[in-house]
């Protein structure tokens, strides 16, 4: 029986503009994934081809690409869910800057994260800090996120209207999320999350959630909940009188 | 080529960005002092990020009569007497406060009933004691300490390769050259004191649950400029890794699901590890499946029990070991592995407590764990030996040159117990940093020390391969690998390590003739023409070391020496550069411990 084969027709090149796409056939074996096929390139065709990648098991989230057009992990897209009959497309994600092949840019995350208040206790000493799992559970759930940035590249508002300058993103909305949801954190981000997080440029598309290779649910579980306590504090009339007249803060 | 860099000025730089490089920085940072975090990776991507289980710091939260001599006593017999015993007071001693700062700094770790840290159980300790978050602990913690290391003023050059380290005029660390994994350009960075924490050097083996960036750089780095490497035949061959499908050979299986209850079954349904407990352990588990049943149903009611534990929780050297025998003797499983089964367990529950195993199997393997058991083998997982180093500062013999973390080496011993590795890089990152951060304090030496032509040399090195028409670097550590996997794996040989380390010198001489394709800008192959030169040399250290040690003894096994031998548990195994250049092999006293600790193990003979 002849060996199965796949055609992988790949980014190439350091910018859009010169970019091009090279065509590789690849042996396949049982239970690939397209990562498996990138390696697979470099060790036998094209050593210079550029990939990132650490963990290989879905954990660091480094190897994120768009597999005919989808944003995905490339360490957990199984050949065996594609259509082999046609070629497979990779591409790097598009909504942040080529570096090179399927290497792109993603720095601007770490500089949003940087202006995101770190965690704040209620007190500083803790040896015997008490709260509950039921308490921690939903803040868990963001803290599972690998920092992949799919969700970021599928982001409307970040990759159609390229608006880096005023919206955090999906990421740093469930951040925000697990730091404002925890327990112990005394800090106030409820006016960084309306202004400079830019939360009300969401229109609740879900793409983000439909991408997390985590299953974090970001729309319903972070950023709606964060949409009601920007409300709350700015819009709700109720609140309005009180706050006018002194009785709360 | 023209030599032009950019050069940056530190009062302390750390190389590797993991949980012991992230800690080390911080306290760098804590001291007053400039620090410099340059990391091969993105931030966050480090390979801490694959721990799973947990990290060990008695604490007593589950199991109130644990304490830190306890977590000192199973760390040193984990480690067959191996370890330096006061690297294993400090760590059992000092892991407790920073878990609980790690909470402090945002950490949220999975809780007990009444809400303290939750602990699980986990092989060779004897006290439920490890915290943890599910089944990814790695990632909370790499995260906490990233997300409290970015607002600390540390300045992180994130995909940036150390190549070599640099030293003045008195012998001390000074510095290092570099490359922007990006663009290729050059640069260097000076400093008063250098902390190494840059992981181990699984990558030189093909079936290994290590990531890209397990290269022993660190070690390499460390060799070349003076440093000993201690223990280096020790290496840890994790049990449980995934065997099927071939992609995802290696990856591995966390201890957690043994720790929660998980069976370890032969092709004949049979829990074959009843049969492989070593004698002088075998007091502290189950006899029977009845009794083994009844400690597992007392960890899902959350209560306490007299059953003892599994034999699956035997220390991770023996269960690889029994693992390897099973299928040599034909009661493997279809891919070569063993059977994990955990599906016995209520479905709700695995998915709570192993959520990256379940979908790690569902997605990767087409196994549904919570419905059959996963089919798992060996893989090389974690490098006991490594840099030696003063216990109390963390500093090797190079003055100024600290070193963390699963780079250095004392701790563990022969064998690593699970989950005293998180806790490692917490207890030592922080030593590290506290250490080279008073080095540089103290130190009189100026800026640039750095000399202009040393540079050049190592800068012109460092090009050759794009000069040359020879073979690539893929070939030649596929045959690197082929020859550790083979002959320095598991179960050794005189005459296979003897012959390991002629073809690792053939493989030196390949390396050294390398030749790379394309362009400095972000390329992967120069990349691995670079790692593998460190490679070559921990791969020699091992397998030197390995055949020196004609005994066996946890992360070693000598087919031709099957016993452990007390000749050889009074010194570990060092390897140096000699003043030719070359390799040379020698041995070290290992340090006697005080009677007041000596007192600790005789209590348990009464």
């Amino acid at each position: 029986m002849a060996e199965q084969t796949a055609r992988f027709q790949v980014f190439r090149g350091e910018t859009e503009a010169e970019g091009r796409i090279d065509e590789y056939t690849v042996p396949v074996s049982a239970g690939m994934v397209v990562l498996d096929a990138m390696h697979h390139i470099q060790g036998y065709e094209s050593p210079d081809l550029a990939v990132r990648w650490n963990c290989k098991a879905a954990k660091c989230g480094s190897c994120s690409a768009e597999v005919n057009g989808k944003p995905s992990l490339m360490c957990k897209t199984r050949l065996d869910h594609l259509d082999l009959s046609k070629p497979v497309r990779v591409d790097p994600l598009r909504t942040f800057p080529l570096i090179r092949d399927l290497v792109t840019d993603v720095s601007w995350n770490y500089h949003v994260n940087k202006s995101i208040k770190p965690f704040t206790p209620v007190d500083d000493k803790v040896d015997d800090w008490r709260y509950y799992q039921h308490d921690v559970d939903r803040v868990q759930e963001f803290r599972k996120c690998i920092e992949c940035f799919l969700c970021q590249d599928v982001c409307h508002v970040l990759r159609n209207h390229n608006r880096k300058d005023v919206f955090a993103g999906p990421r740093f909305m469930i951040r925000l999320a697990s730091l404002e949801m925890h327990p112990m954190d005394n800090a106030d981000r409820i006016p960084f999350i309306k202004e400079s997080a830019g939360i009300g440029l969401c229109n609740i598309t879900k793409c983000c959630t439909e991408v997390c290779p985590e299953e974090i649910q970001i729309t319903d579980n972070a950023i709606i909940p964060l949409k009601e306590r920007v409300i709350d504090r700015y819009y709700d009339p109720m609140l309005w009188v009180l706050r006018q007249f002194g009785f709360i803060r | 080529m023209s030599l032009s860099y950019e050069s940056h000025h530190h009062d302390v730089i750390v190389i590797g960005a993991g949980g012991a490089g992230l800690r080390a920085a911080i306290e760098v940072s804590a001291q007053g002092l400039s620090v410099a975090l340059i990391c091969k990776s993105l931030l966050g991507k480090a390979h801490t990020v694959m721990a799973e289980g947990g990290a060990a710091a008695a604490l007593g939260n589950v199991d109130p009569e644990d304490g830190w001599q306890a977590h000192f006593k199973d760390t040193i017999m984990g480690g067959k007497t191996m370890s330096n015993w006061r690297m294993a007071e400090l760590h059992a001693k000092q892991a407790p406060s920073r878990i609980k700062e790690l909470e402090l700094w945002g950490a949220v770790f999975d809780r007990t009933p009444d809400g303290k840290i939750s602990q699980r159980a986990f092989g060779g300790h004897q006290y439920k004691r490890l915290a943890h978050v599910g089944d990814r602990t790695g990632l909370e913690l790499i995260r906490t300490l990233q997300d409290k290391g970015i607002h600390c003023g540390i300045d992180v050059f994130m995909e940036c390769t150390v190549t070599d380290l640099l030293k003045d005029g008195d012998g001390r660390a000074c510095g290092a050259l570099a490359y922007w994994r990006e663009s290729g350009r050059l640069v260097t960075f000076s400093a008063k004191a250098v902390v190494l924490a840059t992981g181990g050097t699984g990558k030189a083996w093909r079936i290994t649950s290590n990531s890209w960036e397990y290269t022993g750089d660190g070690m390499a780095l460390a060799y070349q400029a003076g440093a000993s490497l201690m223990d280096m035949e020790f290496i840890q061959f994790h049990p449980t890794g995934m065997v099927w499908p071939p992609g995802v050979r290696g990856i591995l299986v966390t201890e957690g699901v043994r720790g929660e209850g998980g069976m370890l079954k032969n092709s004949e349904g049979k829990r074959f590890m009843f049969d492989y407990l070593p004698p002088e352990t075998k007091h502290l588990f189950a006899d029977t499946e009845e009794e083994s049943k009844r400690w597992v149903d007392s960890i899902l009611a959350g209560e306490n029990t007299d059953a003892r534990r599994p034999p699956e929780l035997s220390t991770r050297d023996n269960v690889a070991k029994a693992i390897n025998s099973e299928v040599k003797a034909g009661r493997g499983s279809p891919h070569g592995g063993v059977f994990l089964d955990i599906s016995y367990q209520d479905p709700n529950r695995i998915k709570r407590k192993l959520p990256s195993m379940y979908h790690q199997f569902k997605e990767l393997a087409d196994v549904d764990i919570t419905k059959g058991p996963m089919e798992v083998g060996p893989t090389m997982h974690y490098t006991m030996g490594g840099i030696k180093v003063d216990p109390e500062t963390q500093m090797s013999a190079v003055p100024g040159l600290f070193a963390a973390g699963e780079v250095a080496s004392g701790l563990h011993g022969a064998n690593r117990l699970g989950g005293n590795s998180l806790s490692d890089l917490i207890v030592f990152g922080k030593l590290a940093g506290e250490h080279a951060a008073k080095f540089a304090r103290e130190s009189d030496s100026t800026e640039s020390a750095i000399a202009e032509d040393s540079v050049k040399t190592l800068v012109d090195t460092l090009m050759a391969p794009f000069e040359r028409k020879t073979e690539g670097p893929y070939e030649i550590h596929r045959d690197l690998q082929e020859i550790m996997q083979t002959k320095v794996g598991i179960i050794r040989t005189e005459s296979e390590l003897a012959e390991a380390l002629d073809e690792l010198d053939a493989i030196e001489k390949r390396v050294d003739a390398v030749s790379v394709s394309g362009s400095i800008q972000f390329n992967p192959g120069w990349h691995l023409a670079v790692d593998l030169r460190n490679m070559v040399i921990t791969s020699k250290a091992t397998a030197w070391s390995a055949l020196e040690r004609r005994e066996t003894r946890g992360g070693h096994t000598r087919e031709d020496f099957p016993n452990t031998n007390s000749d050889f548990s009074g010194h570990n195994s060092r390897i140096s550069k000699a003043e030719d250049g070359s390799m040379e092999f020698n041995t070290t006293e290992k340090p006697v411990m005080p009677d007041q600790l000596q007192a600790l193990f005789k209590e348990d003979n009464k």
